[in-house]
């Protein structure tokens, strides 16, 4: 294909008759202050992970809450789990914990898809 | 020969648990690791077996440790152990010397009364029949404290008593009833016979209005009955530490430790663990937090009884109180980290972290600042003055783009990516050619004196503070600032520093004492292990931790993490200051002091 130097996104409608917004009450249940996020993006700006990669925290919080699994699981990966989002997040809220949690669940998730 | 079938439960019991303890046992040492075993087959037959003959006595028996923690704790554990031991022991001479033979039935000495009824002349009776009774009497103090504790736990020096399981109540019920029975039994006896000492003579007296010949054998029956119950019990309640403590120490000694992954030692260390409840007095969660289910002892027991929940498991802050409190010495947070290991989770490497950038220039000095320390830039902007005024030579690594230390990755379990940070890091300090480390956070410390292999020396910056002092490399004037320290855990308990940073101190200022220090000393309640609890519950920790230390109201709180910074500036109770920026700012400068000389010069000419 012709690189054009741009792209046209695929559509990003969420279907929410289709979407998993189960996996993420099972989140917040663990993590209540989740919901307290306001998606701010500061986590993102001081995140040492987000100097070598593409790392978006803010970003893969909300495909999480939207149930938007598709490669989140290598978006995860990338995380240092250094904590510095959890220091600098202006609304108290356990980012860390949310990262770790995620990448539970996101595994446990991969298996069952296995399995089947 | 001396038989009588009540002996027949005791008998059985005791078959069954030297048969269970004894698989157990096989179990555990062939699941020991290689290294494990290295030690135990070099230092089997050295000194240290001796010496760990003398612990055991110290520990399993006398309870030492227990005694720091309080006399009347320690008393109960002595009299029940080193009492039962001694009834155990004094019981079988006297029955070989009564009947003459090393080698008489073995559950003679157990119901000697029972057997030997009449008057006696083997040698020493009397004085036998004596130590005996004192034993006995000694033993039952022993359970009148522990039935006490279980009401007033707060007279015998314990806030707060573990929560037992039924099973663990039905062994302990079982144990309390083995001495007060064997008295009973005892003194009917000597009731019948018109013997016994000053114990069992005595309530012998009181019984014998009582139809005494009737009442003989059923309390025999229920003592051997309530032995069989203890022993039985024994190997699947809390009191297998009775038999595994001794091997535990044994192990220690010989230089076994519990290491990255779950093996034999683990389980030993699992099943040393008597729920004493101690550890629950010294977790900050229980007293700070109110959480009153996740310390050690209910992790320990989850884990041996293989319930443990992901909470139980990820709800610790792995200070380290509980290593210090423990009696036993168990080593509970590297038990913990062994538990979150997640080894089925494949390492997955999706992350290229290229764009950390190697040294150009060859250095002296690399310094680490660590993520958390970025937060705090007041730290890297000192440790930089510290650095030029002594003139040296160092490769700020983690500047612009650093890389994690990898440790906050290995505390959840993560070894697999922990450890590929861990290479890359590895060669970034490689290509500087540096003779040393700094680092400014006690976390990456930890991580590269542990898990690194690394041939120059890393200092945490209170340490490389203090050498360049006594070197007299930097020259600080004393301030008349009141400080108190505050230990972090990963520096204190975690890799023993607690000397360097308060010899800092003292020559920069005037150092008070707080009353949770070094090995006792307070988490910020920051730490990056817990992903459990949230905000709301970190304040509490750090609230209470903060009254503690500016309880004589020093005009700073010092400390020297950027974490425990982070946490106590929030308090807003204390000016909180790194010892890396106290420092800098007592510095005599150089170039001031070159300055002063030339004007005081200038003004000398003038003077002329």
């Amino acid at each position: 294909m012709k690189n054009w130097g741009f792209k046209i996104s695929r559509p990003r409608a969420i279907d929410f008759d289709t979407a998993d917004l189960a996996e993420y009450s099972k989140l917040v249940e663990k993590v209540p202050s989740a919901k307290r996020c306001l998606m701010c993006g500061a986590c993102t700006a001081t995140c040492s992970a987000g100097n070598h990669t593409d790392f978006n925290f803010r970003h893969s919080h909300l495909m999480y809450r939207r149930g938007q699994f598709e490669g989140l699981a290598e978006e995860l990966d990338k995380c240092m789990l250094c904590g510095k989002c959890k220091m600098v997040c202006p609304r108290g809220v356990n980012t860390r914990a949310i990262i770790y949690n995620m990448r539970i669940f996101l595994n446990d998730m991969n298996y069952k898809n296995i399995e089947s | 020969m001396n038989y009588h079938p009540f002996i027949i439960p005791f008998s059985a019991g005791a078959i069954f648990l030297f048969a269970v303890v004894i698989y157990k046992f096989v179990k555990w040492f062939r699941n020991l690791d290689r290294k494990q075993m290295y030690f135990v087959n070099k230092n089997i037959f050295s000194f240290k077996t001796i010496e760990a003959i003398g612990e055991t006595f110290r520990e399993a028996l006398i309870h030492r440790n227990i005694y720091k923690k309080n006399p009347l704790l320690g008393y109960m554990h002595m009299s029940l152990a080193f009492g039962w031991f001694l009834l155990i022991a004094v019981g079988k001479t006297e029955s070989s010397f009564y009947a003459g033979t090393f080698f008489e039935e073995p559950w003679l000495a157990i119901f000697f009364k029972y057997f030997a009824k009449e008057q006696h002349s083997y040698f020493m009776a009397a004085e036998f029949s004596f130590i005996m009774d004192l034993l006995l009497l000694i033993v039952l103090s022993g359970v009148a404290l522990a039935l006490f504790k279980r009401v007033r736990s707060n007279f015998l020096g314990m806030k707060k008593a573990t929560k037992h399981s039924k099973f663990d109540r039905i062994a302990l019920a079982s144990l309390w009833w083995i001495f007060p029975l064997r008295l009973l039994a005892e003194s009917t006896t000597a009731a019948v016979a018109g013997n016994g000492n000053f114990l069992t003579g005595t309530v012998g007296n009181w019984l014998s209005g009582l139809p005494v010949e009737a009442i003989e054998l059923p309390m025999w029956w229920a003592y051997s009955f309530s032995l069989c119950a203890f022993f039985v019990s024994l190997p699947f309640s809390r009191y297998m530490h009775i038999p595994t403590e001794v091997a535990l120490i044994f192990l220690r000694k010989w230089g076994a430790t519990a290491g990255e992954q779950y093996s034999g030692m683990t389980d030993l260390q699992l099943n040393s663990c008597s729920r004493c409840g101690i550890c629950i007095d010294s977790c900050q969660l229980n007293f700070a937090a109110d959480i009153n289910h996740v310390q050690s002892v209910y992790f320990i027991r989850d884990t041996r009884y293989k319930k443990l929940t992901d909470e139980v498991a990820n709800n610790c802050l792995m200070c380290g109180r509980c290593v210090e409190a423990c009696p036993v010495g168990l080593e509970l947070t590297v038990i913990r980290q062994q538990l979150r290991n997640k080894a089925e989770i494949p390492g997955k490497h999706y992350f290229e972290y290229n764009k950390a950038e190697e040294s150009k220039n060859k250095t002296d000095v690399i310094y680490f600042a660590g993520c958390m320390t970025h937060l705090t830039p007041s730290i890297i902007i000192s440790m930089k003055k510290i650095f030029n005024e002594a003139g040296e030579r160092f490769w700020f690594m983690d500047e612009d783009k650093g890389l994690c230390c990898g440790r906050p990755m290995r505390q959840q379990g993560f070894v697999q990516q922990s450890k590929d940070l861990i290479s890359k890091n590895m060669r970034l300090i490689a290509s500087s050619g540096a003779k040393m480390m700094v680092t400014s956070c006690p976390i990456c410390y930890k991580s590269f004196t542990e898990e690194y292999v690394l041939d120059i020396p890393v200092m945490h910056h209170t340490e490389y503070i203090k050498m360049l002092m006594d070197k007299k490399r930097i020259n600080v004037k004393k301030s008349d600032l009141n400080m108190v320290y505050h230990d972090p855990c990963e520096l204190g308990r975690g890799s023993g520093i607690f000397e360097q940073p308060r010899d800092v101190l003292r020559q920069t200022g005037n150092l008070r004492v707080s009353e949770f220090e070094k090995e006792n000393a307070l988490c910020c309640g920051g730490s990056l292990s817990n992903t459990v609890i949230e905000l709301d519950t970190q304040i509490k920790i750090r609230n209470h931790a903060l009254e503690v230390l500016t309880e004589s109201k020093p005009d700073v709180l010092a400390t020297a993490c950027p974490l425990c910074k982070k946490s106590f500036v929030h308090g807003n109770k204390a000016k909180v200051m790194d010892i890396a920026e106290i420092v800098a700012d007592c510095l005599n400068l150089q170039s001031e002091k070159n300055e002063k000389k030339s004007v005081n010069k200038k003004e000398s000419i003038e003077f002329i």
